[in-house]
């Protein structure tokens, strides 16, 4: 008697958890797949209409892709620049991030603490307060208006993020087969290059993968440093479109948009386990 | 620690002796100096320049030094609001994005079919969510004839104009970053699988109820992820600027003017660098005074398990 009511209450339980999950997931979606519905409608059923499939097919807003602002720049252009500096800050990123998790995790040294300690703080140092010095140093380097400020840093390992989630990764290597190496007469570096990064390629591959999206994503550094329309990444693109075209063609604004987060969102589909553990191996563990 | 202090015993034994025994150090080297020249660097300089007259024009020299940006700022009406207004959005995106993150992940550590599907939709959002299309289709989402309105027509209810309004457009903001909450329900996950089974187990036999077992056993046990999105929340919430930037442009009447909003203004639009950096720089102490108080509590609320 009481197991049977203890089941019909564990029945309650999991359809009210399956329908509390349902419902949060058609909010998490739904702006999404409406996004994608409404770059093939005409202006009047974008607004003052809640049909989700659009009445009236328009392929527009594909057509107009090589339309060009200012006649300057177009979408395509400006994606082929935006994955220029993404692609760089990528393997920059891997290469110096790497290096820095080594040294950090396989060796001591004097003031091993105070400079983990250091890294660790930068995670929640806001680029804000940074952003204007920042311009006025690269200003007097003469970077302004280059992708010199978007990249260079990269390449010094300013994201502790990252490094902190390498160090985790490798502390979870045992380091027998380094010892080998070293008997070997393998040199530290030949260690890491040729022992520890064949072990690490998931954890890489999660961080470059954020890299990949986070500066895809970032807005502030182009509108900051980019001066010429023509040499504008794509979010700053996009926000020109919005302006623009507001009012007007809304299904051009969203489907350039869609088209702006694709190669993020096959990215993400590609490797999502890769992902979703990389994010879990860098936070806390509770 | 292997192998003895090299700092004790250095004397005589040379460069070499230096580097066998701080090879890491040499590997930390780029960071090292990335971090002087990159984080450090204009830190400092920029705490300078809040002191300064500095404008970034051509020509242009420092003339007078002393308080006075920080005294603009405490005594001007519209940066007051702006850092009110930063406040009040802080407080409502931040438990918001938590409790979801935290209810939703509590659900999906049962045992759930298709856990990978659900955590996978909801953890798309958080990708996209930074990104500048995300903001564009939020403003086409909340436009006054817009989706979100025509939907609450088709129920019945007549939609406000949220962007008209001063609260709604600030929620409107707000709820952009909440719909992003996957990326803390991540990690919330991950901490409420490392609760043992046997301890809700025991406490079923003691005859605690979900409710009383979710909050004696799970939250005590997760703390350490709290306390860390907390943090890093808090952090990101005080620098917002694309949500008010692109979709709100500050307005209503500056009901949506973030401080970020402000510096952004100041310091590359008015090249005013100096008022930038004293504006960055209250931020900052706002943010970290919010950070210590955290820190500095968690040893009353924070579980470590190795402890």
């Amino acid at each position: 008697m009481q197991s049977v009511r203890k089941s019909n209450r564990a029945k309650v339980g999991a359809f009210i958890r399956y329908t509390l999950l349902i419902i949060v997931g058609i909010f998490m979606l739904y702006p999404l797949i409406w996004m994608v519905f409404s770059t093939f409608k005409p202006n009047s059923e974008i607004f003052g209409a809640y049909k989700l499939l659009p009445v009236n097919w328009t392929f527009q807003a594909y057509l107009d892709i090589g339309i060009s602002y200012g006649g300057q720049i177009n979408l395509l252009t400006a994606m082929k620049n935006t994955y220029t500096v993404v692609l760089s800050k990528v393997v920059f990123t891997l290469l110096s991030v790497t290096i820095t998790a080594y040294g950090f995790a396989r060796f001591n040294f004097i003031g091993k603490k105070v400079f983990f300690a250091i890294m660790l703080s930068m995670i929640f140092l806001p680029q804000t307060v940074l952003n204007a010095p920042q311009y006025i140093m690269f200003n007097s380097w003469g970077w302004i208006n280059s992708y010199k400020p978007l990249i260079i840093p990269s390449l010094f390992a300013i994201d502790s993020y990252f490094i902190f989630m390498i160090i985790q990764f490798m502390r979870g290597i045992p380091r027998e087969m380094e010892e080998a190496a070293t008997i070997d007469g393998c040199n530290s570096f030949q260690t890491l290059v040729f022992v520890l990064v064949p072990v690490l390629v998931p954890a890489l591959t999660a961080a470059g993968l954020f890299t990949f999206m986070w500066s895809s994503n970032d807005f502030m550094g182009p509108l900051i440093y980019i001066r010429t329309t023509s040499k504008q990444l794509t979010s700053v693109f996009i926000k020109m479109c919005m302006d623009v075209d507001r009012g007007t063609d809304w299904n051009r604004v969203l489907a350039f948009s869609l088209i702006a987060i694709t190669p993020s969102l096959l990215v993400f589909f590609a490797a999502q386990s890769t992902f979703i553990e990389g994010i879990n191996a860098g936070s806390v563990k509770g | 620690m292997t192998g003895p202090g090299p700092a004790r015993l250095a004397p005589k034994r040379g460069l070499r002796y230096f580097y066998k025994h701080n090879k890491g150090l040499f590997y930390i080297s780029i960071w090292i100096v990335g971090f002087l020249v990159f984080k450090l660097y204009p830190f400092g300089s920029s705490l300078y320049y809040s002191f300064t007259d500095f404008v970034l024009k051509k020509n242009s020299v420092i003339t007078e030094y002393g308080f006075f940006n920080y005294v603009k700022f405490f005594t001007t009406k519209s940066t007051m609001n702006a850092l009110m207004v930063t406040f009040k959005y802080s407080f409502i995106t931040v438990p918001m994005k938590l409790a979801f993150a935290l209810f939703i992940a509590y659900i999906l550590s049962f045992r759930i079919k298709g856990v990978g599907l659900f955590r996978t939709a909801y953890y798309i959002p958080s990708i996209l969510g930074g990104s500048v299309a995300i903001a564009v289709l939020w403003t086409a989402l909340f436009q006054k004839n817009g989706i979100i309105n025509s939907l609450l027509g088709a129920i019945g209810v007549e939609g406000p104009s949220w962007l008209g309004n001063g609260t709604l457009a600030l929620l409107t903001i707000s709820l952009l970053r909440v719909w992003q909450f996957g990326s803390s329900m991540v990690i919330f996950l991950a901490a409420l699988k490392g609760i043992p089974r046997d301890l809700y187990e025991a406490a079923s036999v003691d005859g605690a109820s979900k409710w009383r077992q979710f909050f004696r056993i799970t939250i005590p046990l997760i703390t350490p992820a709290i306390f860390y999105n907390l943090v890093t929340q808090i952090v990101q919430a005080f620098q917002e600027f694309n949500g008010p930037y692109i979709i709100t442009q500050g307005g209503p009447n500056q009901a949506t003017t973030l401080i970020s909003l402000l510096i952004y203004n100041q310091a590359f639009k008015h090249f005013n660098m100096s008022y930038a950096s004293a504006m960055a720089w209250i931020m900052f102490i706002i943010v970290a005074i919010l950070s210590a108080v955290a820190f500095i509590s968690q040893k009353r609320w924070v579980y470590y398990a190795d402890k």
